[in-house]
């Protein structure tokens, strides 16, 4: 059984601190715009709201690739991008309905999570439990597929 | 139950896929009309630039995957269906009964009716091969005309200037991607393309070319002549389908398929940038030749060969991403706006920024963008959920740049209202 990360926006204080290690973990810096972990705060702070991908089952983005860049992580379930495979075409940019997998100009390739090979650094930083990295049987990520099924409205599954 | 599939492109490979995925034990064969790999033609600009090498444009990286998946991969031209007879005919005689046909055969590149195009200096940019003359001819400080500034010129439109070529671009339509890119959103697609080095034309045609040993005369209905070394001919594709003229099988542009991607005729079945097929934000038929329409369509219509999806197509997403040299532009659905709707706009031409966005009523329905990178998914979310906008609409209004906020908002606020 994979475990998946999850997120809770209640627990969420928007503290960055997921972002600064997320992109330290990826491209060695503190640099929230290298991250692939969002925090996107609401009326001042009262709503905070994690996101990133959430490794769909027959990911868009996966399927979409015209090179095979992009592949199924057994071990932890991630979809992974090979750097040295990806051409930087973007399709897979415009192709996943999440916007969680984005073009860096600075490498030429996309970058999306990867649960950082199954010890996410996200979830190290984070201070409160707004992002756990749990069994896939648990109740809090069983509740995040129903949110994001019926939140998104689309079943890759039956695309 | 025997499938097969007539192509090798990325619709094709999906679906032999998705078919594996959903009946174990069927055969399935593809008909190739290529002598490598399956290979992506979206990945030929990069081959052209020389970021990856001739392997890396295959679809699949292991030379063991389609032994793996048992597709038996027959290199061949079909040049007949007998939809009645459940049989196809390759180039070569052979001869193939089938079950479940899918007909995937993409597309192929439009061919100017200008005299001179016969000059071996004269080159499309569809096939690998194709790739590989223009390597040759591409010389740094050679002179190139590529005639056409469609999707797929302008993302080759790099490899040229990378490979230090003096670069023309000559385009018939009113503005560069006149397909995708709306007036301003074409425009500052020509001035960055200016701003880097690059001859531009719109609105021009190539009456003719001609040639001396020395060099290619490309004589405009403008009355000016560009002096060229090589000709790149990039003036957009249409469907394969000329092999389908004797048979029953209904052609308007494409291949018309409904909405379980099924032809006129029984088990032939129809994916990618040959079939005409329900488009999302029209309902109606259309050929959109984008990659991410052929891989769904591929995935649907394997569910549909395999019997295992009965539940109607809900049509392809028109959309479209392109980088030329280094500027990102994008194009979303009903990008040109829809009877009753309204849109929103940022314009910011020093930074070669542009955003638009359609709505019909709270919900969005289309989008060009200019400029960004970052999570442009969203806007494929929003309009294919059809989500409500609600207050976000006026906030969109306000600054279109704050989509990755809207996208999380208004589903934050949906999971709230459960």
């Amino acid at each position: 059984m994979h475990k998946a990360l999850v997120m809770e926006v209640d627990a969420c204080t928007g503290c960055h601190q997921c972002e600064m290690m997320c992109s330290y973990g990826k491209v060695g810096a503190f640099n929230p715009a290298k991250s692939v972990m969002d925090i996107t705060i609401f009326d001042g702070g009262v709503v905070n709201v994690p996101s990133t991908c959430t490794q769909c089952e027959e990911a868009w983005c996966m399927v979409v690739c015209p090179v095979q860049a992009i592949t199924l992580n057994s071990v932890t379930g991630a979809k992974e991008v090979s750097a040295e495979a990806c051409v930087g075409c973007k399709v897979c940019t415009i192709a996943c309905p999440f916007g969680a997998i984005n073009y860096d100009p600075d490498t030429g390739v996309v970058a999306k999570c990867d649960l950082c090979g199954g010890e996410p650094m996200c979830v190290e930083a984070c201070p409160t439990t707004a992002l756990a990295f749990v069994s896939q049987d648990s109740t809090g990520y069983q509740r995040m597929l129903q949110h994001a099924a019926t939140a998104a409205g689309l079943d890759s599954t039956k695309m | 139950m025997h499938y097969l599939i007539a192509g090798a492109g990325p619709a094709a490979i999906a679906a032999a896929e998705r078919l594996r995925k959903l009946d174990s034990d069927g055969e399935i064969t593809l008909i190739g009309a290529q002598p490598q790999p399956p290979y992506s033609r979206m990945a030929i600009p990069y081959f052209l630039t020389g970021k990856v090498g001739e392997d890396g444009t295959y679809l699949r990286r292991s030379s063991d995957h389609y032994k793996d998946q048992r597709i038996e991969l027959v290199r061949g031209e079909v040049v007949c269906v007998d939809a009645s007879a459940h049989q196809v005919t390759l180039a070569d005689g052979q001869q193939f009964n089938y079950d479940k046909l899918l007909l995937a055969t993409g597309a192929e590149p439009i061919i100017p009716p200008v005299p001179g195009m016969d000059d071996p200096r004269v080159q499309q940019c569809w096939h690998l091969e194709d790739a590989k003359k223009i390597i040759e001819l591409a010389k740094p400080g050679a002179r190139a005309v590529q005639v056409g500034a469609g999707f797929i010129g302008c993302i080759i439109l790099e490899s040229w200037v990378l490979r230090e070529v003096d670069l023309t671009v000559v385009e018939m339509g009113p503005r560069m991607v006149p397909r995708m890119l709306g007036d301003k959103a074409g425009s500052l697609l020509r001035s960055w393309c200016e701003s880097k080095g690059v001859t531009v034309h719109t609105s021009v045609r190539v009456k003719a070319i001609e040639s001396s040993t020395q060099e290619l005369q490309v004589i405009l209905d403008n009355g000016e002549t560009c002096l060229a070394d090589v000709v790149i001919v990039s003036t957009g594709v249409k469907p394969r389908v000329a092999y389908l003229a004797g048979s029953d099988i209904t052609i308007d542009q494409g291949i018309v398929v409904d909405e379980h991607m099924q032809t006129s005729a029984p088990d032939v079945y129809a994916a990618g940038d040959c079939a005409q097929g329900l488009d999302f934000s029209t309902g109606q038929t259309a050929v959109h030749a984008v990659q991410p329409t052929a891989t769904e369509h591929g995935r649907v219509a394997a569910a549909n060969m395999a019997g295992e999806n009965n539940s109607p197509y809900k049509g392809s997403l028109n959309m479209n991403v392109l980088d030329t040299l280094g500027l990102v532009t994008c194009s979303f659905g009903a990008w040109e706006g829809v009877e009753g709707g309204d849109s929103a706009e940022m314009y910011n031409p020093d930074n070669y920024q542009y955003i638009n966005l359609q709505f019909k009523d709270d919900v969005l329905v289309g989008a060009n963008s200019v400029g960004y990178h970052s999570h442009l998914g969203v806007l494929r979310g929003l309009i294919e959920t059809q989500i409500p906008l609600g207050s976000w609409k006026a906030r969109l209004q306000a600054n279109p740049i704050s989509l990755a906020d809207a996208y999380v908002g208004v589903n934050q606020a949906a999971l709230q209202k459960r």
